[in-house]
């Protein structure tokens, strides 16, 4: 029992990294209907800028976030303004070469800018470790819980309440329709991209301190699981890339605890197939049919 | 029936022709290793991105897995040439790395191929890293350390020879009821069923068709590179086949062939940029892509059927 | 009278809570020339897709009469229902716009040629024979509908008629006896209406097969089919030849409003 609770912390704390991540895939997909491959990558200069404004420039924890949030959301919306806009209208398997073209152009211009060496995250909060009678938690944990938590609020509320995220969902739907309302179509994209991207910039600074490593290619696998996240939610739905984000998470620290680390990924994908044969949408995704 | 014969008669004197064109350049002393290396890993591209090609580009089907059946063929050569170490060892390999990836492949296949567009991508890709997961743990498979002194039973000849045999069955494949079926469900699965076409059969049909061919790529990979791991595999190794076919044109079969030779030569030309060269490499297929969205050739294919059916034009 | 083909009996469909087609039963013989009408949104394109398996009924059987024997073909896949002999075409044209006229054509002949699977790949005689079999099929198809002089343009660069036409042309190549035809006269001027009529009655004639047509276009429906289904709230209105709808007082209501 007591394993299993703290396995649960400790699935929850990653998952919520997932998460983050997942939310900015499914975002974009959701309006363009483009797995962005660059999206880890944004993750990764997320946590590289908040290693050097802490190191450099000393910012204070909460500083370093948002800085990073706001410098991914430049990033994402440069990225899909130079990369993607042009591609709005090709076949959709073009854009998605190109996005796997800025991933290897990140991780390898990080390379080679700053060398592909490993560095520690600068601690910039101390840990400690609380003990709920047999379960330990550490404030770490506890902070990208409660930040993951707020910033998934945060997007909710932007998507269902403001005039953009209105937009937004308007254009998810039919950008053609949208457009005919008055919807500025590029606007709403790139706004999707600075959010999607923002929440990336969070995650890496909170895995820069959680994990204490940060790396050039350390966006790659845990992109390519958050757009497993983002598919087993339900691609297209926020709440679908959480769900998606915290169930990963959780079930790689379940399988890493009974002794099968080696298979921990396969066990991931072998649950995404299942889930997309049961539910071939995603948990959260609505089914469309073709009509005949 | 002339043009035909006389088509196969221009693609065959080809065939023959690039054969001892490189058979003298290397006699010459021209290709030295370097070189043959480059023609090599060219050649085991194009039987990789032709069988991938096949899936995506005429059957409509977008597969992200197709470094795991490579794997298949590569691991059956692997474990098998260091018993049997002769030719017919390396060819037994091979067929036994085929049979085993035909089972994957139905086995991924059946019940995967229902999923649409992208959710099939990336469920495939899941497939191709379990099969990749279950190599690094085995023991047979010597886990993530791989295999190491895999005899050289492949030559460039032998490649060039396969990949010659490997293009001529897709071809036939795609000019085919078969061929016709897959492009039908392709353009529209719901007309291509109310025409009393079994769709999944036909999907299946062509993935496991790709997969064979997949597996035929990596057992010349592991019998020529003569060393192989599982990371060998990974994600970026089916992406890499998959950059290969949009770069030459999603249902080009010529274009995965240019494709192949440029990337493969602009690889072997950015050898000496050290750490510039991935840079220089992504950036290139941003900016290909991005003024060629069609990639380099669209569908073009390049046939000796039309150009003699506009002779017969012309003459009239 | 006349042999029974299919018969569909007390069809049920719901989506979701609406009741698209409720209790419908229809029979068709074999050589009729059938004519199912009602106003938009009354159910007619459901109706077809339930009897082609596009669409799976939530009620009722489906029963064709084929040479094995009657089959009951509800729950069975449209490619099922469609080797059983029964075809048709779409109301938004589904062609294989990339793909050639000729191909078009030959697709819809796939399970009447094996050629087989290896020796497709490794082109023995028996390929050859079986492809040159098939084109010489679908030629003879496209030559009788006047499209010779297109069967090496691809699908998508035909005027809108001619790929109407093109259409039923594939329909025709499964060698089907039951045709349906969802609105062939959609978007044509009268002249062309005209001929499509013709054409209509000439392939239920030569090819001695039952065509079911959805139409909107009273004239058409009403010189050229034998019965007719009158379709309203996806419930059945009327049935019977074309005089009896025409004083039908149930249909004339639907049709012209409260006040005929």
């Amino acid at each position: 029992m007591q394993t299993i609770g703290q396995q649960l912390i400790n699935g929850l704390s990653l998952g919520s990294i997932y998460a983050l991540l997942a939310l900015g895939y499914t975002m974009v997909y959701g309006i363009i209907k483009l797995i962005n491959f660059a999206h880890g990558d944004i993750y990764m200069l997320g946590a590289f800028w908040g290693y050097y404004v802490i190191n450099v420039l000393h910012f204070s924890f909460i500083a370093a976030m948002l800085s990073a949030m706001l410098f991914c959301a430049l990033v994402g919306v440069i990225i899909e303004y130079c990369a993607y806009r042009p591609l709005r209208h090709s076949p959709r398997i073009t854009a998605l070469i190109t996005a796997i073209g800025v991933s290897f152009l990140l991780e390898n211009g990080m390379s080679y800018l700053f060398t592909a060496n490993t560095r520690s995250f600068p601690q910039v909060i101390k840990t400690v470790t609380y003990h709920l009678g047999s379960l330990q938690i550490s404030n770490v944990q506890l902070l990208i819980l409660g930040t993951a938590c707020g910033l998934m609020l945060l997007l909710e509320l932007i998507i269902k309440k403001t005039t953009m995220g209105k937009a937004m969902r308007a254009v998810a739907v039919d950008p053609t329709a949208a457009q005919l309302v008055g919807i500025n179509l590029n606007h709403t994209i790139s706004f999707t991209f600075a959010l999607g991207s923002a929440m990336a910039g969070a995650a890496g600074v909170l895995i820069g301190l959680y994990y204490n490593s940060i790396d050039p290619l350390m966006g790659m696998t845990p992109g390519i699981k958050a757009f497993v996240a983002a598919v087993i939610g339900g691609i297209g739905s926020v709440p679908g890339a959480s769900l998606g984000g915290f169930i990963i998470g959780i079930l790689e620290t379940a399988v890493q605890a009974i002794g099968l680390s080696a298979y921990k990924d396969a066990v991931v994908y072998l649950v995404l197939i299942v889930i997309l044969l049961v539910m071939p949408a995603g948990i959260f995704g609505k089914n469309v049919k073709e009509k005949v | 029936m002339r043009t035909r014969l006389k088509a196969n008669l221009v693609w065959a004197g080809l065939m023959i022709f690039g054969f001892i064109l490189i058979d003298g350049l290397e006699f010459a002393g021209i290709i030295n290793t370097f070189i043959e290396n480059m023609l090599v890993t060219i050649g085991i591209n194009v039987i990789l991105a032709i069988g991938l090609n096949l899936i995506i580009g005429f059957s409509g089907q977008f597969s992200l897995g197709h470094a795991g059946f490579m794997a298949i063929g590569a691991y059956a050569t692997g474990i098998i040439t260091p018993t049997i170490t002769t030719i017919g060892g390396f060819y037994l390999s091979m067929f036994i790395g085929v049979i085993i990836a035909i089972i994957a492949a139905l086995i991924v296949g059946i019940p995967t191929l229902r999923l649409r567009g992208d959710y099939l991508a990336i469920a495939t890709m899941g497939a191709a890293e379990i099969i990749r997961l279950l190599i690094n743990n085995l023991k047979i498979t010597n886990g993530a350390a791989g295999i190491f002194n895999i005899p050289a039973l492949a030559s460039w000849a032998t490649v060039y020879v396969i990949m010659c045999i490997t293009t001529i069955m897709t071809v036939n494949f795609i000019h085919s009821r078969s061929g016709r079926a897959i492009m039908a469900i392709r353009e529209d699965e719901i007309a291509a069923e109310a025409m009393g076409l079994n769709t999944t059969r036909w999907k299946l049909a062509a993935f496991v068709f790709g997969a064979a061919t997949a597996a035929v790529g990596g057992s010349l990979h592991a019998a020529y590179i003569q060393t192989i791991a599982p990371s060998d595999f990974n994600i970026m190794a089916s992406i890499a086949i998959l950059i290969i076919v949009v770069l030459g044109g999603v249902g080009s079969i010529t274009g995965t062939f240019v494709a192949a030779i440029v990337l493969g030569a602009l690889d072997t030309i950015l050898q000496n940029f050290g750490t510039l060269r991935m840079i220089i490499y992504s950036l290139a297929l941003i900016l290909i892509m991005i003024f060629k969205p069609a990639g380099l050739l669209g569908t073009w294919e390049l046939s000796f059927k039309r150009f003699n059916r506009q002779e017969v034009a012309d003459h009239e | 009278m006349s042999s029974p083909l299919l018969t569909a009996t007390q069809l049920v469909k719901n989506f979701g809570g609406l009741n698209a087609i409720s209790n419908v039963s229809v029979h068709f013989d074999q050589n009729e020339l059938i004519g199912l009408i009602g106003p938009n949104g009354a159910g007619k394109t459901t109706l077809f897709n339930l009897l082609t398996g596009v669409t799976p009924v939530s009620a009722g059987t489906i029963s064709l009469y084929t040479d094995h024997g009657v089959k009951t073909v509800n729950g069975q896949t449209p490619a099922q229902v469609a080797q059983a002999g029964v075809s048709r075409t779409f109301q938004n044209i589904r062609l294989f716009k990339e793909l050639t006229v000729l191909d078009n054509v030959r697709i819809a002949m796939t399970n009447h040629y094996h050629e087989g699977f290896i020796s497709s790949l490794l082109r023995t005689p028996k390929f050859y024979r079986t492809e040159t079999a098939m084109t010489v099929a679908a030629e003879k198809l496209i030559a009788i509908f006047d499209l010779s002089a297109v069967a090496d343009q691809p699908a998508k660069n035909l005027p809108y008629g001619v790929q109407r036409r093109l259409e039923i042309v594939r329909a025709l190549a499964t060698k089907p006896k039951l045709l349906f035809l969802d609105e062939p006269a959609a978007g044509m001027n009268p002249e062309e209406t005209a001929d499509l009529t013709r054409l209509i009655r000439q392939i239920q004639q030569d090819f001695h097969i039952t065509v079911v047509l959805i139409e909107h276009d009273m004239s058409l429906v009403m010189t050229v089919v034998e019965r007719l289904y009158v379709l309203e709230h996806g419930a059945l209105l009327a049935e019977g030849t074309p005089r009896e709808i025409q004083q039908n007082p149930a249909v004339i209501k639907a049709y012209l409003g409260g006040d005929a």
